[in-house]
Formats: C-alpha cells, sequence, structure tokens
C-alpha cells in the first residue's frame, strides 16, 4: 500500500476535496431532482382528492385555503361542481403507534365523512397498516358517517368505532385525526 | 482472484446477513414484506458499488489516518442521492392508493450511512483491491445482501401476513407475530440455522 503520508496539510487538504466533490454531486443530483419531487407529491395529493372527494370540476390546490384552531393550522381543499361546492378535502394528522399518520378527509357539505384516504404513516405492517383501504376494508366504517351521531373514538373508549385488533392506539390516533379535521370543519365553515 | 468467485462469495459462504451478521438492523428493520426487503436490499447494493468503486480510485491519495471520514462523507453523499432518487421516481401511490416504495422504505434508507456492510466492503476491500475487483465484490456482496433480504421478507410475509408479493392466499390474518420485531428475530434465527446446515453440506 503505498498511501500519502498523514501530514496535518495533507489531511486538510483531502478532506476539503473530498467534501467539496461530494457537495457538488449532492448539488447537482438535488437540481436534478428538485422538479420530479415537487410533481410526485402534487401528483400524490391530486390522486388523494379524486378518491376522497365526490366528482368536482375545479382544482382544489389551487383554491386551498388555511383555516387555524389554536395552534394547529388546516389546509382545506374544497371540490366545486359548476360554482357549488360538493365536498371539502382536510388535510389532518396525529400521532400514531409508529409516528405521525397523516389523513387526507373528504367531507360532504353536511358535514359527512365521504372517503379517507391516507397520505403518510408508519404503522406496523401487517396490524397497524390496515387502516390503509389496500391491505383491510376496516376505514370503510366511516364513510356515510356523519360525526354528529357517530362517535369518533372506539368502542372501548365508548364511542362508536370498532378497533383494529391487536391496534388500538393507531386505531385511537386515526379517531382523533378525524375528530380535529371535523372540529376545523365546524368552526372554518361559521367563519 | 477468481472473479466469478469474488461475484458468488457473497451469496453463501460470506453472505453479509447469514454469515457475516453485518447490517442486521436494516435487515431485521425493512422485512416485513418481500418487496420491501428486495427494494432495501437494491438501494444498499447501488450504494455499495458505488462507494466501492470510489474508495478503491481515492484509496491511493487519501492519507491513512484520515480514511475513515473520508469514506463516511463519501458513503453518505451515495445514500443521500439514493433517498432523493427514489423519492423522485419511487413515489407514485398506486390507483387505490397503495403506499409508494419510497414511503416504505423512506425512513430505513437514511440508515444505510450507518450499515457496517457498506463501510466494511470500504474499509476491508474496496481500499486494497484494484478498481475492477471493488466493483465485482459490492455486486457480489450487495445481490447477497438482497438474497438474504428476499428470503426473508418472504418468510415473514408468507407466515405474518398469508400473503407473497401483496397477493394473499389466506384470507383474515395469519400468525401477526411474524410482522412484528420480535418475529423478524425468530425468523432470521431459524433461516441462519439453515443456512449453516446449507453451506456445511456444500463444503
Amino acid at each position: 500500500m503505498s498511501r500519502k503520508e498523514s501530514t496535518f496539510g495533507n489531511m486538510v487538504i483531502t478532506l476539503f476535496l473530498v467534501t467539496l466533490l461530494s457537495s457538488a454531486a449532492l448539488g447537482f443530483i438535488y437540481e436534478l431532482t428538485r422538479k420530479p419531487i415537487e410533481d410526485a407529491l402534487l401528483n400524490k395529493r391530486t390522486i388523494a382528492f379524486n378518491i376522497v372527494l365526490p366528482e368536482f370540476d375545479n382544482e382544489p390546490i389551487k383554491d386551498m385555503y388555511k383555516v387555524g384552531i389554536g395552534k394547529d393550522t388546516f389546509n382545506f381543499y374544497p371540490g366545486m361542481k359548476s360554482g357549488e361546492i360538493v365536498g371539502i378535502a382536510i388535510e389532518t394528522t396525529s400521532q400514531g403507534y409508529g409516528g405521525e399518520i397523516n389523513l387526507i378527509v373528504g367531507f360532504l357539505p353536511d358535514g359527512t365523512i365521504n372517503k379517507v384516504a391516507v397520505l403518510e404513516h408508519k404503522e406496523t405492517a401487517g396490524l397497524g397498516d390496515k387502516i390503509i383501504k389496500s391491505k383491510s376494508d376496516w376505514s370503510t366504517q366511516f364513510e356515510g358517517k356523519n360525526p354528529e351521531e357517530f362517535k369518533l373514538s372506539v368502542t372501548k373508549d365508548g364511542g362508536s368505532v370498532d378497533a383494529i385488533t391487536a391496534s388500538t392506539i393507531t386505531s385511537r390516533a386515526y379517531c382523533e385525526a378525524l375528530q380535529k379535521a371535523y372540529n376545523a370543519l365546524k368552526t372554518g365553515g361559521e367563519q | 482472484m477468481n472473479q466469478w468467485k469474488n461475484f458468488t462469495k457473497g451469496f453463501i459462504k460470506e453472505n453479509p446477513v447469514f454469515v457475516l451478521f453485518l447490517g442486521l438492523c436494516p435487515t431485521l428493520g425493512t422485512t416485513n414484506s418481500a418487496i420491501n426487503g428486495i427494494g432495501m436490499g437494491l438501494a444498499t447494493t447501488f450504494v455499495l458499488v458505488m462507494s466501492n468503486f470510489v474508495v478503491s480510485l481515492v484509496a491511493k491519495v487519501v492519507p491513512d489516518k484520515v480514511r475513515i471520514p473520508s469514506y463516511i462523507v463519501i458513503i453518505a453523499s451515495f445514500v443521500t442521492i439514493v433517498d432523493l432518487l427514489m423519492k423522485a421516481f419511487l413515489n407514485n401511490p398506486g390507483p387505490n392508493f397503495e403506499p409508494s416504495m419510497y414511503d416504505q422504505l423512506g425512513i430505513f434508507i437514511p440508515l444505510i450511512v450507518v450499515n457496517c456492510i457498506v463501510l466494511g466492503r470500504a474499509e476491508a476491500f474496496a481500499s486494497k483491491k484494484s478498481v475492477m475487483t471493488s466493483l465485482i465484490d459490492g455486486f457480489g456482496i450487495g445481490l447477497g445482501f438482497t438474497f438474504a433480504l428476499l428470503l426473508l421478507g418472504s418468510v415473514r410475509e408468507i407466515l405474518g401476513s398469508g400473503s407473497i408479493f401483496n397477493i394473499k392466499f389466506i384470507q383474515g390474518d395469519a400468525i401477526l407475530l411474524f410482522v412484528s420485531p420480535p418475529g423478524a428475530f425468530l425468523a432470521l434465527g431459524f433461516l441462519i440455522m439453515l443456512m449453516n446446515k446449507l453451506s456445511k453440506k456444500i463444503s
């Protein structure tokens, strides 16, 4: 092995060059992927709106407005058909078992839950990830229910929701996120 | 060294998971389904090949005392590149809003930086061997790692979820223990036992 000697000057120059080249490469890749990453996130939301809202003909992302309650701010995405509001999609979040659960909830104008899509979650595979519709039809029990009479907490806590077997924390977090969104809808509607 | 032997040693003889016991953290963490295992394995393979390549190129001009920090910077850069690329191009949810590859593996990708296999190969192999040999070693070890993750992921998915590659063959729940962390240790233990038997028979 014919390595360079470990003199102070040699070491400084080497580390400087290594970090310089690495950051140049990273900067280049970052610029290259910035647009595709933005598109991917946008595309994800667009697919979510098509699922959670009834048929609409506007662009919910463009019509987005924010509603703040307390220290939380919620993004409201109204879905409109020929100028009339047919539903509102609300982004909501809560602390689950493995991390944050991000949901998009579609409400009809009267406050009834239309459909829910999971944007992001870190729940256990095979257990908590049954909140995703492709894994289990657990989340369909919320569809068409109005939180006014459908109590958004698990039966163990005196609510109307059947919890996922062995995933009570996840089920509670899911309900909490929906409740938050519903509360925001209520106060947002009065403004 | 015979390059074919150099390539194939990663599968059985020097399999990073079953024989060297390196990189067990992502191994246990990501393998709750077969497809996750493959994704994580291929991401690691990419980092391994690229870092082996660059390290074998620069090994002669890096002074001994700063070689580890230099290697870590090189590895971390490639991991960040994988993270950005996956976020950009493997981030489309399915038609029924199934989570994308990036959603499922995203949190484990940064962990490749501290995966002992990558630094281990850079320090023990690539810094002493030629560029070509290091590249082939990276591919071999990386694919061996992918093979181990696929095997473990398949076993856990079949036993734990009653499905393989997301195709269900048992209705309802299976042995839930196997998709949870304790099941990962159990399944890995039995697989190591089997692999030991197998490699003894071969040699």
